[in-house]
Parts: structure tokens; C-alpha cells; sequence
């Protein structure tokens, strides 16, 4: 027996990526306030994560072309900074710092305590969609070593003990 | 003027570019990556690191980038420098952790400027034992090949496809140390200048796809020095060969015309030259077959053919060299000798002929069209019909940079200061074409009309600038606004230049430019003009006045004659009837190198040399005569191989045994027989020519396996082909640039000075490293202008009345327009689908959709295309693509008429 997905037309036709009203409307705000539209790439990036989680790649020619630049220019930009997601993340993005203070203060047992709770390393999402774990470079919180940020909290300083409540925080 | 101090020793230089640059031109090397003469410098590869010192007593130093570093008066600085070695050699090791020892598999290989300077800082052994990063590599098409683990990330690539020509489909996607240069999906590089990222790329990231399949070493190629025929521009290349084919092209630098860069339909359009179609046998025509015969039985058939009492004609071809149209000129005499154009490209090319004969406006090169800082684009493409030159105008406007560079006294070699000045600010460059352009983006403003139209805008930026030039009557406001606009920037220019052609098919377009041109020398002595005309060697053949194609079909038509057409394509000028009708009672005689419908017809085809298996002189559309030299000699491989120059081929049969020797004897006679050729001969030197009693090889000092190349066919060696045209060898043996002695800039075959393998190897070549070559640039300018003021051209047309027929409006493409680079499959995967162009009101009025089938009549002939519904094209027009299959040849300005339906 053929395992093959069915393949609908209706799909086939669908345009791959469409921008919602809502994101369309953040990126034109987002031009008004620069005189160049290049300027404005990152706040249009920003605009579909804030929406979608994440960038697919087939959003890039359609953002790029709202912005009035090549889709290799606005892919550059894309791929640069880390923060912009490439691939689907969790509802929950935890970023670790491991920058020299934090590594001075308990960073890796920060690390090991959170792989070893979630069964997941760097880079990877839980099965059930909850968090995605990433490293992440300085976080300018140094007096607060380890620390972490869970989407926009900064947790810090956090100890090994202290995991299981902060990600009970986060459903 | 500046004295700097390299290693002890006191050099004179010019002062004010960088050091790297200096110490090239001196001759000094010193290793590079990221710097590229036309791409001046970012310092992002540390890899040109000198000492540099405060002054004589300074014995301390520091290591300075020599590509950032100015160079001043009192510049102390060390190469040998024992830290600075170290430095550059670690640098080396760095690159190396990530790149792949493949080199035995990369088609870079002995060409690569990696390899060069790796030996060059001595890193000789690789320590790294570690995992090498690794990316997935990108389909770009027919042209590139793409394989970025071979990456050093230093960014030429994208400095030269976007910044430099205008690219927007290539980019650098991640960071840090992990970089990745390609596009942002899979798919064709979309530039026509992409080719020259095989060159610019300093390592194997970007090599030459068409090259792949049947790949040779640079080092065991033949070379030659030759001149691309795919244009006007005249572009000088480098064709390599092995086993009887053309396996590449590369660039051939010459300062003023094709510098460091060629357009991809010159790169990749050589296919032609190894088509298994091709006649390379004598075949004679006979009860409607054609048959292989020898030599001689042809050539008497021919002789009996050209005595037997009817008139005989000879039609000649702007696409042959000189001396072939001369040969014609003599076997037929000039009464009966055609230039093979149309009448209407004749007269154009003789207009533009006469434009630059009159002055005073100079004529442009790519070189001097860099140097404009305001220009106006007049009813030419030239993307598509002078590809060099758009490449040029590009940097036209983006001179920019180095005005404000220059305000802010900030060098303008630092490209990345000034392209952080600039922003997007660019000099003023105004298209007025008939059709959108693709260099529209750098335009200050676009204007689109049929050619009556253009010329109308150009007559009145002509009048805005001297009142004395003639008015335009009823000019509509917005265009009376528009030429007030052009006039003043190129007035507030220093060195306005205006670009015009033979491309819109008009007369009135090139007067109009003329005028302008002339309109500003008065207060711009610097102004310039450049005129792009139909082929190669169109201006060569309007120096021999002769009559048009169609007086010559006339002729035949009207009595029976005996017609020999020298690589010439009748069916590709004119419609299919009329050639038909010269030819229905006529004898036909072809020498051509395809096997076009013409040589399909003739009654005897002798098999003609390409640009590739010959000897000849082309005249670019700046009246610069170039000579291209034969690349290789096809018969080496195959005895049965017949080809040879139309040239030699019209002398044998005119003069039988007592036929001349050498191209040269060829070339005085011409000199001697027309006085617009004198100086010709001196394009190049001449056969006899001689470095210390030896002749210049065409191949590398190392090239392989020469005694074993025939073996298949025979075991014993032959001796190597002798030429008798030329002071090149067809051999490694000669002056092959080890000795380092100068050969004349001529005859340089291929780029390699010791240390030296990649295309980089062209800065030994030169006096200042991205100026002329030593010995100058080679050419012999036959065109002198005069000094007089003419008197301006004053035909003022009527403006375009839409009168329900529609204005045909010759559209030309980068890749399809061209007879010769269209039979190369590269290219002919980039020939984009016929179509005919309307207007959306055009559209509308006559009810047609988009992609619909539209009948079109035009000249007598009726013909089916799909519609393309452009909103960029003038009301009234009919924009046909020229040279693309389903479209018939085409008369500017004819008036068609359009209905639904195929």
C-alpha cells in the first residue's frame, strides 16, 4: 500500500505566503518611520515572527518585495541575526547565556539541569511544542549570572534547583 | 608625485592610491584577496599586510592592511619584513582550516589565485586535522557552477554582481563562520555580467559551467589573442583550446574597452565554433543533395560557375573580417560588391560613420564612459545591442562616490567609505528608449516613445543647450519639461556624454544625438559621444562604401547572376520572398562557417574559418581596427577538415597558385586599394615579427601531453601546425613570458607571469596596475574625427500620430539578437519565448489579452505571436523581438497591423 501523502490541487494553487492585514499593516508603519526601505528589514521580520513564531522561507520574496528590496538582500539580513527564527520554535523560546560571566557562574549546570528536564539540546523543541532551547551571547545582565531568558523575562541569577519552577511558569 | 621607501629601496610613484596598488604597479609582489583593481579596497582578508615605518630610524614598525594604507610622500614600508611574512602565511592557514584540499578535482585549479598565494606566503603544509564546515551548493543556471565549500569569504563576488554591476539575485546569507555567497533560492543568476564571477572569485566557488563538460587545465590550453564578435564594442578575449575545440573564454584585459570584465554573451556564446553541424568539407550541390568534394574540383567548378558569362555579385558581411570583404571586393570588383547590410542598417552605420568623422565630440570607450558624471541614453539598448557599455554607464553613475569622496577627502579607493557616503546617490543618467530597459534602476529619469519621438526629446535637449541647433514645434509640455531637465544636468556636468545607437532602427534618433553632443562642446570640450552600431565589423565594412543587400538582391533578381555571399545569412536580413526571388534564377556560391538557410541553398559551400580557426582585422563601432588571431588549426586533429578564411579561400579561387602568401600581403593590398583602411596593417605586428629570433607560443610553458594528443590516430608525431599569418607559434615553444621579456600587448595569448596563474596575473601586464597595457592598448583608431564645427543636422521628424496601424519597434536581447552566440546551447537556454509587445491602450483598443495569439502583417509577411501586454510601452508601437525564432526579420518603423488570433 502506498504511504504517499495526497497531494490536493486546491494546495498546489494556493500562493505559498501571504502576509495577514495585520503583519501587511506593521510593516508599512515600520517604513514610515525610515527614509529607506532597507532600513526597515528587521522591524518587517519582526512583524511575521511576532505573528507566526517564526519566518518561513517562502515569506522572505513576499516580505522583501512589501519593503521595496531583493529577496537575497532581506534573506542576508534574515539569516545574520540569530534571533530572527528560521525554522518553527516552540511556544516558549528559552535563550542561555553563555558569555564569560555567566560561564563563571554556573552556566553549563544551568545547561545540563535544562537538557536534562525538557530531553532536549540546543537547537531543538520539546515533542509536545512547549519550549525551544537556544544559547545565546551576552545578555547584559552580569551582576545576575546565570541567567536566562525565557521569550522576554529574564530570569537570573538562576540555579539548577530553581528550573522546575520557572518552567512551570511557562504552559 | 610621491618618494616611497620599500625594503631599502627609494621609489618614485604617482601618490594618493594605496599602497597595494603601488607596490603591484611597481612590480613588487605582494599577496591579496579581497582587493580587485576595479573593486578597490574594503581590508576585510588582512591577507596584503606590510610593515610599515615612521621613518628611516624607525626599526620597530607595525603591520599596516598595504590595500588601506595611502600612498604618501616619505612612506617607509617592508614586504620582506620577517613579522609581516609570518602574519601573511598565518593568514593563509586560517583560510585553509575551512577550504578543501580538492584541487586535483577543481576546475580552478592552475588558475587559481588561492593557489597562487598560498605558494606565494609559503604555506606549504596544512596542520588543520579537524572537520572542515561543509554547505549545500545552489543550481545558478547554464552558465555558472557553483561550490561553496571551496569559500574564503573575502567578497568579491558580491562587491563585483551587486555593487559593481547592478545584481540583485546574489547575496551573503549567515555569519561569522558561517557564510554562504549563492542565491536566495536555487535558479538562473539573472545578471548578464555573471560570468566574470568566474574570474573574480578567487578561489573555485564560481567556475565556468560550459568549460565542465569538456574540461582541460589551463596550462595544457592553446591560446590566442582574439576579439569577441558578438557586438560593436569589440571586447578582446582569450579563447582556450584542446583537441580541436574551444573549451573557454576568457577575458583578455584591455584598458579602454573591456578592462578586467566581458558580458555573458561574449563569454559563453563560443558554442558555435565546435557545432557538429557545421560545414568543414567543400559540398557542392547536386540534383538537390549535397556532396563532400576535394578542394580542387570545387574551386574549378566555382571558377566555371563565376566564367560562365552572367554577372557575378558578391555579398559581403558586417560579421566577416576585413580582409574577407576585401578578398570578395576584389574576385567580384567593386562595382559588384555589397556590404551585405540592409539598406536601412547601412545608412544608419554610415550616419554613425559620419558622426564621428565630423567631431568634435571624441567618441566614447567604456573606459572614458566611467569617467561621465551625466548622461543621456537615447534610443538605445545598449544591454542588449553594446553589453560593455551598459556595464560602463553603470559606473557612470555611480562616479558619484568619488566627487563626494573627493569633497570629504576621503580616497575614493576605499569603497566602503564611499559607499557609505554616497548611500544611493548616483550622477544623473536619463534613459529615453522605446521599451524598459534593465538599467533603468540607475536612471534619473526614464522616458519612453518611438524613435520619431526620442529624437524629437533629443532635438530639443540640442536646442535647450544652443539656441543656434534647431527648435521642435508642439513638443507636449511634459517632454518641453524633460529636455529642459537633461539639458541642465548635462550642462552642469564636466564631462556629460550622450549614448545613442544604431538600435532604435532611426536616423533622426543618432542626428538628435549628434546635435547634443555638438550643442555642448562649446562649453563642454570634454563631452563625448558613443554610437552603437549593428555587428562586429559594421563601421569596416560602411569604410568600404559599398551598396546595400537589398541593391544587390534587386540586381540578381531582375538577371540571372552568379552570387557569392561570404558569411552571410540572407534569410536573417531580409524577408524569406525577396532572398527567394534573387535567388530563384541565380547561381548561389556560400563561404560561411554555419550552416545557415543561405548555405543550405547554395549550389557550392566552402567550409569558412570562425573567429576561432582564422586570422582577421575588425573595426569596433569606435573605428578601432583590432586583429583576432587564429586560436587552432582544426586539421591538426582531422585531415578531412577543409576549413580555412574566407580570405584565403576567395584568393585561391581568384588567383589559383599565384595566390598570396599571408594575411599580411592581404592587408597592404587593402591598405593600398582604400584609402579609409590606411593603418590597418599596423593593428597588430606583423608575421614577421620576432622576439630574440623567436615567435610568441600560444600555449603555456607547461602544456602537456603533446606527442600523445594525435596518438589515437596516429602514433608518430606530426610536426606542429606553421603559420605564416602570424608571429604566434601554435606550440609551448617561443617567448611564452618566463624570460619576462614584454611581447607587444597584441599578441598576448593568455594572462600568466610567473607567480601568476589566475586572471590576477593581467597586473604584470600593465604600467600602472588597472591602466593601459605596457606597449598600449591594442587598436589603430582608422576613424580621425575633424576639428571643424559641423553644421547641425536640422530633419526635425514629425511626432508618432497613432493612425490604427502600429510602429514596429525593434527590440533587441542580450541573448537571442545575436546571429552567432544563439547557436551556442548555453545561450540558447537563456533565449527567452517570442513575443509581441502592445501598449495596455494599444491592448485594449484592439481587444487583446495578455498571452493571447495575435496575427501580425507587416512588410507582405503574416506572422502569429502571443501577445505581452507592457505598461512600459509607448501608445502606437509594436515592439518585436529581434532574432528570436517565430519572429521574421524586422524594418524599424514599418507599420504593421495587428488583428486577434493566430
Amino acid at each position: 500500500m502506498s504511504t504517499d501523502k495526497v497531494v490536493k490541487l486546491a494546495d498546489l494553487n494556493k500562493p505559498s505566503f501571504v502576509l495577514s492585514d495585520e503583519e501587511r499593516h506593521e510593516i508599512e508603519h515600520a517604513l514610515t518611520h525610515y527614509p529607506d526601505g532597507r532600513a526597515a528589514s528587521i522591524d518587517a521580520l519582526k512583524a511575521v515572527q511576532k505573528h507566526r513564531g517564526w519566518v518561513p522561507d517562502d515569506a522572505i520574496p513576499v516580505i522583501a518585495a512589501a519593503i521595496g528590496i531583493s529577496a537575497a538582500d532581506l534573506e542576508g539580513v534574515a539569516t545574520f541575526y540569530s534571533l530572527i527564527f528560521r525554522r518553527p520554535v516552540g511556544r516558549h523560546v528559552i535563550k542561555v547565556c553563555d558569555s564569560i560571566s555567566c560561564h563563571l557562574t554556573g552556566y553549563d549546570e544551568l545547561r545540563d539541569e535544562l537538557e536534562k528536564q525538557l530531553g532536549i539540546r540546543y537547537g531543538q523543541t520539546t515533542k509536545d511544542g512547549r519550549y525551544t532551547l537556544l544559547p545565546i551571547c551576552c545578555l547584559g545582565a552580569c551582576d545576575r549570572g546565570a541567567t536566562m531568558m525565557i521569550d522576554d523575562d529574564l530570569h537570573g541569577p538562576v540555579e539548577p534547583k530553581d528550573v522546575a519552577a520557572i518552567l512551570g511558569g511557562y504552559q | 608625485m610621491a618618494i616611497i621607501h620599500v625594503d631599502g629601496k627609494q621609489y618614485e610613484v604617482k601618490g594618493g592610491e594605496n599602497l597595494l596598488q603601488t607596490c603591484l604597479s611597481l612590480g613588487l609582489d605582494i599577496p591579496y584577496f579581497c582587493w580587485h583593481p576595479a573593486l578597490d579596497s574594503v581590508g576585510a582578508c588582512r591577507q596584503c599586510a606590510v610593515k610599515q615605518y615612521k621613518d628611516g630610524d624607525d626599526k620597530q614598525g607595525r603591520i599596516v592592511m598595504s590595500c588601506m594604507t595611502p600612498t604618501t610622500d616619505n612612506t617607509w614600508i617592508s614586504i620582506d619584513d620577517e613579522e609581516s611574512k609570518e602574519f601573511r602565511e598565518t593568514i593563509i592557514s586560517f583560510l585553509m582550516t575551512n577550504h578543501p584540499h580538492d584541487c586535483p578535482v577543481c576546475e580552478e585549479g592552475g588558475h587559481c589565485h588561492l593557489q597562487d598565494m598560498t605558494v606565494m606566503t609559503g604555506h606549504h603544509n596544512r596542520e588543520y586535522r579537524f572537520t572542515k564546515r561543509t554547505h549545500r551548493n545552489q543550481e545558478l543556471g547554464p552558465f555558472i557552477a557553483h561550490e561553496m565549500n571551496r569559500c574564503i569569504s573575502c567578497y568579491r563576488c558580491v562587491r563585483f554582481y551587486n555593487d559593481y554591476a547592478g545584481g540583485t539575485d546574489l547575496g551573503v546569507y549567515g555569519s561569522a563562520a558561517n557564510v554562504y555567497f549563492g542565491r536566495e533560492k536555487d535558479g538562473t543568476l539573472e545578471s548578464e555580467f555573471s560570468g566574470n564571477l568566474t574570474e573574480v572569485c578567487p578561489t573555485g566557488v564560481f567556475t565556468d559551467k560550459t568549460h565542465s563538460e569538456r574540461y582541460t587545465r589551463k596550462w595544457d590550453m592553446q591560446f590566442s589573442p582574439s576579439i569577441c564578435a558578438s557586438c560593436s564594442v569589440g571586447c578582446n578575449i582569450s579563447p582556450g583550446e584542446r583537441y580541436g575545440e574551444v573549451r573557454r573564454i576568457e577575458n583578455r584585459y584591455h584598458g579602454e574597452l573591456n578592462g578586467y570584465f566581458l558580458c555573458d554573451r561574449g563569454r559563453f556564446g563560443y558554442g558555435h565554433v565546435n557545432r557538429k553541424d557545421r560545414p568543414r568539407q567543400l559540398l557542392v550541390s547536386k540534383d538537390g543533395r549535397r556532396e563532400a568534394m576535394d578542394a580542387g574540383d570545387t574551386l574549378d567548378f566555382i571558377r566555371q560557375q563565376l566564367q560562365a558569362g552572367k554577372p557575378v555579385l558578391g555579398i559581403g558581411s558586417p560579421r566577416a573580417s576585413i580582409e574577407s570583404n576585401y578578398a570578395l571586393r576584389e574576385l567580384v570588383g567593386t562595382a559588384h560588391f555589397s556590404n551585405g547590410q540592409t539598406a536601412l542598417d547601412a545608412a544608419l552605420t554610415r550616419l554613425c560613420l559620419d558622426v564621428l568623422r565630423q567631431g568634435p565630440a571624441k567618441c566614447a570607450t567604456p573606459s572614458s564612459i566611467e569617467d561621465a558624471d551625466a548622461v543621456l541614453v537615447l534610443g538605445e539598448d545598449v544591454l542588449a545591442t553594446a553589453p560593455r557599455i551598459a556595464l560602463a554607464l553603470r559606473q557612470a553613475a555611480k562616479g558619484k562616490a568619488d566627487t563626494m569622496c573627493a569633497e570629504k577627502k576621503v580616497p575614493d579607493w576605499q569603497a566602503a567609505s564611499a559607499k557609505d557616503i554616497a548611500q544611493r546617490l548616483l550622477n544623473p543618467v536619463f534613459v529615453a528608449t522605446p521599451a524598459a530597459t534593465r538599467f533603468d534602476d540607475i536612471a534619473a529619469a526614464t522616458h519612453r516613445a518611438a524613435a520619431p519621438d526620442l529624437a524629437r526629446l533629443g532635438y530639443a535637449i540640442a536646442h535647450a543647450l544652443d539656441a543656434s541647433s534647431p527648435a521642435v514645434e508642439g513638443l507636449d509640455t511634459k517632454t518641453a519639461e524633460l529636455a529642459q531637465r537633461i539639458a541642465a544636468a548635462l550642462k552642469a556636468a564636466k564631462r556629460p556624454l550622450v549614448i545613442s545607437g544604431t538600435g532604435c532602427g532611426d536616423a533622426a534618433v543618432i542626428q538628435a544625438a549628434a546635435n547634443i553632443a555638438w550643442a555642448l562642446q562649446a562649453s563642454h570640450p570634454a563631452a563625448e559621444i558613443c554610437l552603437a552600431v549593428p555587428e562586429s565589423n559594421s563601421i569596416g565594412l560602411a569604410l568600404f562604401e559599398a551598396v546595400d543587400l537589398e541593391a544587390a538582391l534587386a540586381r540578381a533578381a531582375a538577371q540571372p547572376s552568379v552570387l557569392v555571399v561570404v558569411e552571410n545569412d540572407l534569410y536573417a536580413r531580409l524577408p524569406a520572398a525577396q532572398v527567394d526571388a534573387a535567388l530563384a534564377r541565380s547561381t548561389l556560391i556560400v563561404l560561411d562557417h554555419q550552416d545557415t538557410r543561405t548555405a543550405q541553398r547554395a549550389q557550392a559551400l566552402l567550409p569558412a574559418a570562425s573567429f576561432a580557426e582564422g586570422d582577421g582585422t575588425l573595426i569596433n563601432y569606435e573605428g578601432r581596427a583590432q586583429r583576432y588571431f587564429q586560436n587552432f588549426d582544426p586539421a591538426y586533429y582531422d585531415r578531412s577538415v577543409a576549413v580555412a578564411e574566407s580570405w584565403r579561400w576567395l584568393d585561391r579561387l581568384q588567383n589559383g597558385d599565384a595566390a598570396r602568401e599571408n594575411l599580411d600581403e592581404v592587408l597592404a593590398q587593402a591598405e593600398a586599394a582604400l584609402p579609409a583602411l590606411k593603418g590597418i596593417a599596423a593593428a597588430a605586428p606583423n608575421a614577421s615579427f620576432r622576439i630574440k629570433g623567436m615567435k610568441i607560443a600560444r600555449a603555456p610553458q607547461r602544456q602537456s601531453g603533446r606527442t600523445a594528443a594525435r596518438a589515437n590516430i596516429f602514433v608518430h608525431e606530426p610536426r606542429s601546425t606553421q603559420d605564416a599569418d602570424s608571429a604566434l607559434a601554435f606550440s609551448m615553444e617561443g617567448v611564452n613570458g618566463a624570460s619576462g621579456v614584454d611581447r607587444p600587448p597584441e599578441l598576448l595569448p593568455f594572462a600568466w607571469a610567473p607567480g601568476w596563474n589566475s586572471p590576477q596575473a593581467w597586473n604584470k601586464f600593465q604600467a600602472e596596475v588597472g591602466g593601459a597595457l605596457r606597449g598600449g592598448d591594442p587598436g589603430v583608431h582608422l576613424v580621425k574625427a575633424a576639428a571643424s564645427r559641423p553644421a547641425y543636422y536640422s530633419a526635425v521628424p514629425a511626432a508618432l500620430k497613432p493612425n490604427g496601424a502600429l510602429r514596429v519597434e525593434p527590440l533587441y536581447q542580450h541573448f537571442g539578437s545575436e546571429e552567432l552566440s544563439s547557436l551556442a546551447a548555453p545561450i540558447q537556454q537563456r533565449i527567452p519565448a517570442s513575443y509581441a509587445a502592445l501598449s495596455v491602450g494599444d491592448a485594449a483598443r484592439l481587444g487583446v489579452n495578455h498571452a493571447e495569439r495575435i496575427s501580425i502583417t507587416l512588410d507582405g509577411q503574416t506572422f502569429s505571436l502571443p501577445a505581452r501586454v507592457r505598461p512600459d510601452l509607448p501608445a502606437g508601437v509594436l515592439g518585436l523581438p529581434v532574432g528570436l525564432a517565430g519572429v521574421p526579420p524586422l524594418k524599424a518603423g514599418s507599420a504593421a497591423t495587428v488583428a486577434k488570433g493566430a
